[in-house]
C-alpha cells in the first residue's frame, strides 16, 4: 500500500506540472474519472454520452468530441482518440482553469491564446486552420438546435451575418472577386477580443484557493 | 403695497410662498360672493362701482401647480445652462452645480421673505414625503429597469457583502465612535446618548444611489466597478430601513434587549425579502398584462410605470424596502415586457424613464441646496468634523476589510485600484438628509441635520469633483462603448453551454449548472405564460439578431437614405420574370449604389420570424406616410432590385425560392464590396468565385444584346470597357438607377 501511495503521488506530481492543477483537485477529478469510466482505465465517447445532465445541452456532441480531439493535448497531433486516459482527460480540463491574481501580461496572453485555441478547435472540425462558412453555420445550427424549425432557418442567416462581420472587421478592403476563405485563428482572436476569455472561460470550482470542491461527490 | 406674489412674478424665476398677503386679492373675490340683495345695497352705496372686470388677477387659484411647474422649469433651465458653459461642466459634476444653484435660489427666497414676514420660514424644503414618494421612485425605477443583469448577478455575492455587512459596519463604527466623541467634555455634547448616536450612524452610513448615479454616470468607468458601487447603494436600502426604524424605536424605549436585537435581524430578512417578493409579484402581473396589449399600444408604457410605482408604494405600506421592491419589479418585468410591446412603446418607456429620472435628480439636488439655506442649523465644530472624518475612515476600513474576505471567493479579484474607487465612490446624498428630516424635533435633530448636510456636501463636492481626475490618473478601465456584435453574442452563448457541459462532465453543480436550469425553466414555463404569440419560443440568439438588424435598419432610416420597406411578398415570390430580362445595368452613382446595397442586404438576410415580429412594428412606415407616391415608387424599385439580384445570382438553369445563398455582399461606407462564396457548403471543392461570374456576365451580355435595340439604353454604351469589372461588382445587387428605372419604366409602359 505504501508503494502505491508514493507511486500515485509521483504520478500526480507529473500531472501537477503538466496541467497546473493542485494535487487535491487532481485527486477529486480522478475520482470523477473513475466514476465515469466505471473503474476502468479509459473512457470512451459512450461513457460521456451517458451523462444524463448533458442530454439537454445543445452542443453536447462538440463538447464530447473536444475531449477526444488530439489537438487539445498540445502535442501537435491531429485526429481523434477512440478512448482517453486520465491524463488526456485532465489536459482537456486544464483549459478551464481560472486565472490567478498574480499573472503577468504575457501569461495572460498565453492563457487567452490557449483557451481561444480550444474554442477554435471545437469549431474547425476538419482541421484546415480556418472556420469556413459551412462549419460556422453548423455551430450556429447546433446552438439553436433545441429550438425547432425556427432555429434552423434562422441559423443560416445568423451565421451569414456573423461571417460578414468577421470578414468586414478583418479584411475591410477586399476586392469584388476575392473570396473570403474562412475565419483564421488570428481573425478569431480579433473578433473575440472584447470578451476577455481569460477571465470568463473557467469553471469555478477548480480555483486553487477555494475550499468548496465538490467534484466527484455528485452522482450524475 | 405690492404682495410678494407680484414681486415674484416680476422676477419671473423665483417663487415666494409668502402667506397672508393676498388680502387685496381677497377683496376683489369677496366682492363677487355677495348675495344679490347685498349687491344691490352696495350698488346704491357705491355709485362708482367698478365696471365688469376685463382683466383680473387671481393667483391663489393656480398657486400650487404654478409653483411646481416653475420649480421644474427652473431646474431644467439650469441643466441647459450648464452645458452652455463647457469648461465648467467638464470639471464640476452636474450635481455640484445644481446644489450651488439651489443654494442661490434658497438664498434669494430667504432674502425676499425676510422683509415680507418673519414668521416661520416659508421656503420650500425637501420634505420627506415629497422626496420619498415623488422624487426618488423615478430614479430608482430607471436604474432598476436598465440594470445590467449579467454583471449584477455575477457579482451579487460581492454586492451583498458590501451592502449588508459594509453598511452595518459603517453604522456601528460611526455611531460608536461618535458616542465616544460625545463623551469628550470639551465638545458640550453630553446629552447625546448612545442610541441617538447609533441612529445618527445608521442614517449617515448608507451610500446614496442618486449621488452615485449622478457622479458615476459622467465618468464612464467599467461595468464591474459601476455595478459594485451602484448595486451596493441600491441594496443597502433594506439595511438602512431596518436600522433606522430599530434605533428610532429603541431611542424612544430607552433600552435594548437581546430579543430586540434578534427581532431586528429577523426584521432585516423580512424587509428585504418581502420587498423583493412584492416587486416580483407586481413584475409578473405587469408582464402578464403586457401580453394582451396588442390592440392598445398607446397605453403600454403606462402599465410599466404604474405597476412599478404600485410595487414601490405597496412595499412602503408595510415598511418594507421600497427600493428593492422597485428594482425587483423592473428586473422581473423587463424581459417579458420587451418581448411583447411594440418598438415605439419601448422607445417611449426608455425616454420617459430617462426624462423623469433626470428631472427628479435635478430637483433633488436643487432642493438640497435650498434646504441647506432654509433649515435651522446648529453648528458644532467637533461633531461635524468628526462625522466627516469618521465617515471617510470607516468607509475605507470597511472596503479594504471586506475585499480581503471577498477576494478569497472571487475568481476575478478586486485590485487595489478597484478598492480605491469603491471606497471613494461611497457618496452620501439626499436619502440621508430625508431620513434625518424624519427625526422627531429635538435640539439634536438640527445638529444631526447640519452634520448630515456637511457630509453630503463634502462627499458630493470634494469626492464628486476629484473622482474624475483620479480615475484618469489611476488609469481605471473605462466602459466598453461599442455594442455587442453578433459574433460575440454567438460565442457568449456557446461559452455558456460549453461551461455548463464541462461542469456536468465533472459532476459539479456549479454556477453555470444552476443558471442553465433556470434558463430552461424560464423557457419552458414562464415565457409561454408571459409572452404572447410566437415570440415566446424565440431563442435568445434569434431575438438578438433581430434586434441588431432592426437597429441597423433604423439607422438607415434615420440617416435619411432609402426606405427599408419590409415588403413581405417579395421574399416569397422571387421568380425571375421576362420583363426583368429587358433591364440593363446602367451606370449608377456610387452613393445610390451603396444605398441600394444596404437596403438589399437588410432585406436579403431577413428570416421569416423577423418579418412576423416586424409586423407589429410600424415604425419604419412612418417617414413615408407623407408621400405615398414616393413609397410606391421605392417599393417598386426594391422589388425590381431584388428580382434582379436574384436573377443575376442564380444560373439560368436553376430556380430557387429561398434566399440565394450563393452571394452575399457586404456594404461598406467606403464603397468597397466583396463577395464570398459558400462553394464548400455545396460539397464541392473550395471553388473560387471565378467560374460563376463569367456565367453571370455572359447572361448580362446576352440580355444587353437582346435589349440594345430597345429604348433608352444610351447610358450603358459609353461604359463598354468598364462594364465587365463594374458588373462583377454588382453581382448580387444590381440596382437600377433611379432615373433610369423611371425612364425604363416609362419605356416599358410605352412599348
Amino acid at each position: 500500500m505504501g508503494t502505491t501511495q508514493t507511486r500515485s503521488e509521483n504520478k500526480y506530481d507529473d500531472l501537477v506540472t503538466k496541467t497546473g492543477f493542485s494535487p487535491e483537485q487532481i485527486k477529486n477529478l480522478h475520482k470523477r474519472f473513475q466514476q465515469l469510466s466505471e473503474n476502468e482505465e479509459t473512457i470512451s465517447k459512450e461513457h460521456l454520452h451517458s451523462i444524463p445532465a448533458l442530454a439537454n445541452n445543445p452542443i453536447k456532441k462538440q463538447i464530447i468530441d473536444a475531449f477526444f480531439d488530439k489537438r487539445n493535448q498540445h502535442q501537435d497531433e491531429v485526429g481523434s482518440f477512440q478512448e482517453i486516459g486520465f491524463e488526456q482527460f485532465l489536459m482537456v480540463l486544464s483549459h478551464f482553469r481560472p486565472p490567478t491574481l498574480k499573472m503577468s501580461e504575457e501569461d495572460k496572453a498565453r492563457i487567452r491564446k490557449e483557451k481561444l485555441r480550444f474554442l477554435f478547435n471545437m469549431h474547425d472540425t476538419d482541421n484546415d486552420g480556418t472556420i469556413t462558412l459551412a462549419e460556422y453555420r453548423k455551430v450556429v445550427e447546433e446552438l439553436l438546435s433545441k429550438s425547432g424549425t425556427m432555429g434552423i432557418e434562422a441559423a443560416k442567416a445568423i451565421a451569414d451575418a456573423a461571417m460578414l462581420g468577421v470578414a468586414s472587421t478583418n479584411v475591410p478592403h477586399m476586392k469584388p472577386d476575392e473570396f473570403y476563405e474562412g475565419i483564421t485563428f488570428e481573425h478569431f482572436e480579433q473578433i473575440l477580443k472584447g470578451l476577455e476569455m481569460e477571465t470568463r472561460m473557467h469553471i469555478r470550482f477548480m480555483d486553487v484557493n477555494t475550499t468548496t470542491m465538490r467534484c466527484g461527490k455528485s452522482t450524475s | 403695497m405690492a404682495s410678494p406674489g407680484v414681486r415674484v412674478l416680476l422676477l419671473l424665476v423665483l417663487v415666494s410662498s409668502a402667506h397672508g398677503d393676498a388680502s387685496g386679492i381677497n377683496r376683489t373675490r369677496g366682492n363677487r360672493t355677495l348675495t344679490p340683495e347685498e349687491e344691490e345695497d352696495s350698488q346704491q352705496h357705491h355709485n362708482n362701482t367698478k365696471a365688469f372686470p376685463v382683466l383680473s388677477f387671481n393667483f391663489e387659484h393656480v398657486r400650487k401647480p404654478f409653483e411646481i411647474s416653475l420649480w421644474i422649469l427652473l431646474a431644467l433651465l439650469m441643466k441647459l445652462g450648464f452645458h452652455l458653459i463647457p469648461r465648467v461642466s467638464h470639471i464640476v459634476p452636474e450635481s455640484c452645480l445644481l446644489i450651488v444653484v439651489g443654494l442661490l435660489v434658497g438664498g434669494v427666497i430667504k432674502a425676499l421673505d425676510s422683509d415680507a414676514s418673519d414668521t416661520n420660514s416659508s421656503v420650500p424644503v425637501l420634505n420627506t414625503k415629497l422626496f420619498f414618494l415623488y422624487l426618488l421612485p423615478p430614479i430608482i425605477l430607471d436604474a432598476g429597469y436598465f440594470l445590467p443583469i449579467r454583471h449584477f448577478t455575477e457579482n451579487l455575492g460581492t454586492i451583498l457583502m458590501f451592502a449588508v455587512v459594509g453598511t452595518l459596519w459603517n453604522a456601528f463604527f460611526i455611531g460608536g465612535m461618535m458616542y465616544g466623541v460625545c463623551q469628550i467634555e470639551a465638545a458640550q455634547l453630553g446629552d447625546v446618548d448612545l442610541l441617538s448616536c447609533l441612529l445618527f450612524g445608521s442614517i449617515i452610513s448608507a451610500v446614496d444611489p442618486v449621488a452615485v448615479l449622478a457622479v458615476f454616470e459622467e465618468i464612464h468607468i467599467n461595468e464591474l466597478l459601476y455595478i459594485l458601487v451602484f448595486g451596493e447603494s441600491l441594496l443597502n436600502d433594506a439595511v438602512t430601513v431596518v436600522l433606522y426604524h430599530l434605533f428610532e424605536e429603541f431611542s424612544h424605549a430607552g433600552t435594548v434587549t437581546i430579543t430586540d436585537a434578534f427581532l431586528g435581524v429577523i426584521c432585516f430578512f423580512v424587509v428585504s425579502l418581502g420587498g423583493v417578493m412584492i416587486g416580483l409579484i407586481y413584475g409578473i402581473v405587469g408582464a402578464f398584462t403586457s401580453r394582451f396589449t396588442l390592440h392598445s399600444r398607446v397605453i403600454e408604457p403606462l402599465f410599466v410605470f404604474l405597476y412599478s410605482y404600485m410595487a414601490y408604494l405597496s412595499a412602503e405600506v408595510f415598511h418594507l424596502s421600497g427600493i428593492m421592491s422597485l428594482i425587483a419589479c423592473g428586473v422581473a418585468m423587463r424581459p417579458y415586457v420587451e418581448a411583447n410591446i411594440s418598438h415605439k412603446s419601448y422607445t417611449t418607456i426608455k425616454y420617459f424613464m430617462k426624462m423623469w429620472s433626470s428631472v427628479s435628480e435635478t430637483l433633488i439636488f436643487i432642493f438640497l441646496g435650498v434646504s441647506t439655506v432654509a433649515g435651522p442649523h446648529v453648528w458644532n465644530w467637533t461633531f461635524v468634523i468628526f462625522t466627516v472624518i469618521l465617515c471617510l475612515v470607516s468607509r475605507v476600513l470597511g472596503v479594504v476589510g471586506l475585499t480581503f474576505i471577498i477576494n478569497k471567493f472571487r475568481i476575478v479579484k478586486l485590485t487595489k485600484k478597484d478598492q480605491f474607487i469603491v471606497a471613494y465612490g461611497g457618496l452620501r446624498g439626499a436619502i440621508a438628509f430625508s431620513l434625518g428630516f424624519l427625526l422627531t424635533d429635538t435640539h439634536m435633530k438640527t445638529m444631526f441635520l447640519t452634520a448630515i448636510i456637511t457630509v453630503i456636501f463634502f462627499t458630493v463636492f470634494v469626492q464628486g469633483m476629484t473622482i474624475r481626475p483620479l480615475v484618469e490618473l489611476l488609469a481605471v478601465k473605462k466602459k466598453k462603448e461599442t455594442k455587442r456584435s453578433i459574433n460575440e453574442e454567438i460565442h457568449t452563448q456557446f461559452l455558456d453551454h460549453l461551461l455548463t457541459g464541462i461542469e456536468d462532465v465533472c459532476g459539479h453543480y456549479g454556477h453555470h449548472h444552476w443558471k442553465d436550469k433556470l434558463n430552461r425553466f424560464n423557457k419552458t414555463y414562464v415565457k409561454k405564460c408571459l409572452i404572447s404569440g410566437e415570440r415566446s419560443t424565440e431563442p435568445q440568439l434569434i431575438s438578438f439578431y433581430n434586434k441588431m438588424e432592426l437597429r441597423q435598419a433604423m439607422m438607415l432610416v434615420e440617416s435619411g437614405s432609402l426606405a427599408v420597406l419590409p415588403s413581405l411578398t417579395s421574399m416569397q415570390n422571387i421568380q425571375p420574370r421576362d420583363t426583368v430580362k429587358q433591364r440593363v445595368i446602367p451606370s449608377i452613382s456610387k452613393r445610390r449604389e451603396e444605398e441600394i446595397r444596404k437596403m438589399l442586404r437588410s432585406n436579403l438576410q431577413k428570416t421569416r420570424q423577423r418579418l412576423r415580429s416586424y409586423s407589429r412594428h410600424d415604425l419604419m412606415m412612418d417617414p413615408f406616410e407623407e408621400d405615398l407616391s414616393e413609397v410606391k415608387f421605392r417599393k417598386q424599385r426594391v422589388e425590381m432590385g431584388r428580382r434582379m439580384s436574384h436573377y443575376l445570382t442564380v444560373p439560368a438553369n436553376r430556380q430557387e425560392t429561398q434566399i440565394p445563398h450563393l452571394r452575399k455582399v457586404n456594404f461598406e461606407p467606403e464603397h468597397q464590396v466583396f463577395t464570398y462564396d459558400d462553394g464548400k457548403g455545396d460539397g464541392g471543392s473550395s471553388a473560387p468565385t471565378n467560374p460563376s461570374p463569367p456565367l453571370v456576365i455572359r447572361h448580362l451580355n446576352e440580355t444587353n444584346q437582346v435589349n440594345s435595340p430597345g429604348g433608352g439604353n444610351d447610358a450603358e454604351d459609353p461604359h463598354g470597357g468598364e462594364e465587365q469589372p463594374r458588373l462583377a461588382r454588382f453581382l448580387s445587387d444590381p440596382g437600377p438607377k433611379e432615373e433610369e428605372e423611371e425612364h425604363l419604366g416609362g419605356a416599358e409602359t410605352k412599348g
